[in-house]
């Protein structure tokens, strides 16, 4: 039977706040291209023209159907090979996941983008509006309230993807998680609380999403 | 004079032919009801008017200057068109105040306060004044479509499009909008208004255009079209309507 000692995992705080704010920093970067990124490809997916559908579409099924991880190999070691300048790990790690989230954001902006009713489209081009007015005043604003619940679980999704980041040595939650294990002979301790710091940053965003959706479907 | 002439104008949809060929002069300050069987391509005409829809084929002249297919000329155009549909198609993040500011402030580029003030007016016009902080949801179907007629009003647009403005509401709700709509006809406002309200068309209307198979089947004067009408496929969908109205 084993018996659990954490004294050894709380002597390396510091090393796991440090972990703590690389986890934060690079889920922060992969929140805002992912989902930003996500927008303008999703909106790219919706367009009629067929010079942004199709690199979009390409996007999307590319960077959906190559799992993260070696997307995060391959910028962090094939990249700097075929191009001349070096990448970080946290620069790698960033791009294979905004990326990847941006390709599956998409398919949730277009989805509701689509969602909106045409009759919306009417109303605000009646009184003048382009396509553009009508998007970001009119469909958009109300396309994000149903998309809310989905780009929040979006986020949660992305959180946890930053663990990946500690196969190219980024310092996060996971790498700091490994180093202990190795330093202290307590892989069991350490992962645990790896495990812990994540659910207790992710559960109550898990609740708030719960509220959201409520409150969406109470809406309607 | 006339402000809006439409020569040759054809649609079709999925192969299907809804307008052959529509050829119509709307002279300033005319009021022309659009009346015909479901599928006769009423909706269809209005809304190639104002380019809702692209007409196939055909042009349409507004103040002697026949409209391209550029959406930048489109838009100048819809602001000059107003237009009202069957289901209000209000902003339903926005409050009523809000809907009628909309077209002022992101396609005129109004200020806030000149936008808010002229809203305000249009509301009032439209007797919703103390309606103005209420959202879509909170109005009953007939204010909705107040507050729609106040928000195309607020562009002052030249021509008026009604699209059924009263096919979905409950018949209680029927007469404020016919109401406010009778009253815009008093102030001379050049419309037209696809309609089953017979009696209303007969009233307010100076033109009534009666369409079948996407062609104007016959048109005159209300009492002409709908008292006296002299083809026989206008006469037997008035028979059918008769024991509504009129």
């Amino acid at each position: 039977m084993h018996r659990w000692d954490f004294a050894s995992v709380l002597a390396n705080t510091d090393a796991l706040l440090v972990g703590a704010i690389g986890t934060l920093h690079i889920f922060a970067i992969c929140l805002v291209l992912g989902l930003s990124l996500g927008l303008v490809v999703g909106l790219g997916r919706y367009a009629r023209s067929r010079w942004l559908y199709w690199p979009a579409t390409a996007f999307v099924e590319f960077f959906r159907n190559t799992p993260v991880l070696v997307q995060i190999l391959w910028f962090y070691f094939a990249l700097p090979i075929l191009l001349p300048f070096s990448v970080s790990p946290l620069e790698a790690a960033s791009l294979g996941i905004s990326l990847n989230s941006a390709a599956f954001s998409a398919e949730i902006y277009r989805g509701g983008i689509q969602s909106i009713e045409r009759g919306q489209w009417d109303g605000a081009r009646a009184i003048g509006m382009n396509w553009a007015q009508a998007m970001r005043r009119i469909i958009l604003p109300q396309a994000l309230k149903r998309m809310m619940p989905a780009l929040t679980n979006r986020a949660i999704e992305i959180f946890k993807m930053s663990t990946l980041a500690s196969a190219v040595a980024y310092v996060e939650l996971l790498q700091q998680g490994k180093l202990i294990a190795s330093l202290n002979f307590n892989p069991i301790e350490a992962y645990t609380a790896v495990a812990v710091i994540f659910f207790v940053f992710l559960w109550p965003l898990v609740q708030f999403t719960y509220v959201l959706e409520r409150r969406l479907a109470g809406d309607e | 004079m006339t402000i809006l002439k439409v020569s040759g104008l054809a649609k079709r949809f999925a192969g299907q032919e809804v307008l052959r060929g529509i050829d119509l002069d709307v002279t300033k300050g005319e009021r022309i009801a659009v009346l015909g069987a479901s599928g006769s391509g009423k909706s269809t005409l209005l809304r190639c008017l104002n380019f809702m829809e692209m007409p196939d084929a055909g042009t349409v002249t507004l103040d002697g200057r026949t409209i391209g297919r550029r959406e930048s000329e489109l838009t100048l155009v819809r602001q000059r068109i107003g237009m009202v549909f069957q289901q209000f198609n209000l902003f339903p993040h926005m409050t009523a105040l809000g809907n009628v500011m909309e077209g002022l402030r992101t396609v005129r580029r109004m200020p806030r306060d000149q936008a808010q003030a002229r809203a305000g007016k249009e509301l009032a016009r439209v007797g919703l004044a103390d309606k103005a902080a209420n959202y879509p949801a909170h109005l009953s179907g007939g204010q909705k479509q107040r507050v729609a007629i106040a928000r195309a009003l607020a562009m002052d647009p030249e021509l008026l499009l009604f699209d059924e403005p009263t096919s979905a509401l409950d018949p209680e709700l029927v007469g404020e909008v016919l109401g406010v709509i009778r009253s815009l006809a008093e102030e001379g406002r050049t419309m037209l208004l696809v309609t089953h309200e017979l009696g209303f068309a007969y009233h307010v209307a100076t033109r009534v255009i009666f369409l079948a198979d996407g062609t104007i089947h016959e048109q005159g004067t209300p009492d002409e079209v709908l008292k006296h009408p002299k083809k026989e496929r206008t006469q037997s969908f008035l028979a059918r309507h008769k024991e509504f109205s009129l």
